[in-house]
């Protein structure tokens, strides 16, 4: 490039202009923003978002105590106590995930057995206090309940590559 | 009355400064507007995690990695796995080895996908920013189908990749690749001749070849001082032999070059994700090693052996021979290296971590000294530094 070009390409604010004209061309191209919580970005099958404990479709619940995933939990999130039913079933008496521990690496939901841990598409479960994040038994079995149709159809989704 | 001269003055800079990526925070010996001294104090964001690998299972471990350098993350999982991968002398599937290559090098334009615009942000351009948020989302979204993260994925694992890539994830790559060059052009535009961004960059933060090397530079960094020097094609581990790419190389060592050295690694990254899904060959993504390995659920589910290995993997995991390797990969950022020792154990004796943004931290006083207080902040965006990786 000769000085003579170069001279008239910086007096003209050459690649300023360019720019913004570029910058202007912008305005015309369709929007890629999302209006959330309308609208919402696509999930997975694979989504590790807010953990459930599923049932059997016939109300029984599907953890057995093996305490798979307290053993590879890498943060100890996960609490269990266990003793047999009256029934002579081993079942669970406490099972606290504290969400405030929970890393969210799905490590839980691979050790799980029999699929009754999982981690599920909700990630909208902030809190006004820290201790609503302190999950119980309870709790992680009313979300299992919520999300079962959308738990149940990840799984299936997902089962050709587990 | 005498004049009595305060010299030099002390300034604090951070760690809540916005342009401090992160919680860095600087104690700088000013001469008036020139820079004399820069101390960077460092450990705000310590974690501890080289000592809380030692108390964690092979797998616990590699949720940890993510965590390091949190924009990188699934290089620096590869670092860890292939570490595991040499003491144990585990062999990856051809699969796993383009699905880690074609993962890794998504990570590289995510990483570079932040720094440049973050960069330019701190240089005064809010417009390349919108453009390459607007870019990593959509490759976060590749990240969430295949690991079920946005970010921290947990997705490399000892002999291969945790599950198989989802159908169609690979024409939908191929797909995105298509209009990425537009993208990186248009920033092109905005940024490469923009005589702001020239004049905020160019000459500053100069560093010779000889002093890159001394002061244990790597990545973009050395490469911007004209050093030909990159793990992926010096010592090529998974399938970086096959992949045809070049390594950009500056020429002055200034920050200006620093940011081409970038965009051009985008450009070859782009090449590699191209080629890999390309060549991407069939068969099984994970090692069918059993002892390391959990098996397939349908498996484990039928069979009393595969039960018994998936028992066994999820609690007391698998047990790595007594050696001790140290194995580095070329992160965005440089040379990420693990460094780890086993004494045939279920768990590392010893995990160090190499962050590259330490060594370059590091200089930061030798590159400074001389410049301005507003270049300060040029070369701080320059290094691509993340406090998750320094701080560890």
């Amino acid at each position: 490039m000769s000085v003579l070009q170069r001279g008239a390409k910086s007096l003209l604010l050459s690649e300023l202009v360019t720019g913004l004209g570029l910058t202007f061309r912008y305005i015309f191209k369709p929007k890629v923003t999302l209006n959330y919580p309308y609208e919402k970005g696509p999930l997975s099958p694979r989504f590790r978002g807010e953990h459930a404990l599923r049932r059997y479709p016939n109300g029984e619940e599907r953890c057995i105590a093996c305490k798979l995933c307290e053993a590879i939990c890498p943060a100890l999130a996960i609490t269990i106590e266990a003793e047999p039913r009256e029934d002579g079933s081993r079942r669970t008496t406490r099972y606290d995930i504290d969400m405030t521990k929970c890393i969210y690496c799905g490590l839980c939901q691979e050790a799980c057995p029999v699929d009754a841990i999982v981690e599920g598409p909700n990630f909208e479960f902030a809190t006004e206090t820290r201790e609503e994040l302190f999950y119980n038994k309870e709790k992680l079995l009313a979300n299992g309940d919520r999300w079962e149709p959308e738990l149940a159809a990840n799984l299936a989704a997902d089962a050709p590559y587990r | 009355m005498t004049e009595t001269q305060i010299k030099p003055l002390t300034m604090n800079f951070g760690p809540q400064h916005p342009a401090a990526h992160g919680v860095l925070r600087l104690v700088m010996e000013m001469d008036g507007e020139v820079i004399e001294r820069l101390d960077p104090h460092i450990g705000l964001l310590h974690r501890g995690t080289e000592k809380l690998i030692e108390y964690k299972t092979y797998v616990q471990a590699i949720p940890y990695f993510d965590r390091l350098d949190y924009v990188s993350p699934m290089c620096q999982e590869h670092a860890f796995v292939l570490a595991i991968e040499k003491l144990l002398g585990l062999e990856v599937p051809i699969r796993g080895q383009y699905i880690r290559v074609l993962f890794d090098e998504i990570t590289r334009l995510l990483n570079h996908l932040l720094n440049i615009p973050a960069y330019a942000m701190d240089v005064g351009a809010m417009t390349p920013f919108l453009w390459a948020f607007e870019q990593r989302e959509l490759l976060m979204e590749f990240y969430e189908r295949v690991s079920g993260a946005r970010l921290h994925a947990a997705y490399y694992r000892p002999g291969g990749v945790h599950q198989d890539l989802p159908a169609g994830i690979l024409d939908d790559i191929m797909a995105w690749a298509e209009q990425f060059p537009q993208v990186i052009d248009d920033i092109d535009v905005l940024l490469t001749e923009n005589r702001i961004f020239k004049q905020r960059l160019v000459d500053i933060g100069t560093v010779s070849a000889a002093d890159a090397l001394d002061w244990g530079f790597t990545g973009p960094m050395l490469r911007a001082s004209g050093v030909a020097w990159d793990l992926r094609k010096s010592q090529p581990y998974m399938v970086y032999d096959k992949m045809k790419f070049d390594v950009p190389i500056g020429k002055n060592g200034d920050c200006y070059d620093r940011y081409l050295v970038r965009m051009e690694e985008m450009r070859q990254s782009l090449r590699i994700v191209r080629q890999a899904c390309e060549q991407m060959p069939g068969g099984p993504c994970t090692s069918d090693d059993r002892k390391i390995t959990p098996p397939k659920r349908a498996d484990m589910k039928r069979s009393m052996e595969a039960l018994i290995h998936h028992f066994k993997l999820y609690t007391e995991g698998f047990h790595v021979p007594p050696g001790e390797t140290y194995t580095a990969v070329e992160a965005p950022k440089g040379e990420f290296g693990v460094y780890l020792v086993s004494d045939g154990g279920n768990r590392p004796y010893r995990c160090k971590i190499r962050a590259p943004g330490f060594t370059h931290l590091a200089a930061i006083d030798y590159v400074s000294k001389g410049y301005m207080l507003a270049d300060s902040v040029a070369i701080l965006g320059s290094m691509d530094i993340v406090f998750g990786e320094i701080d560890r």
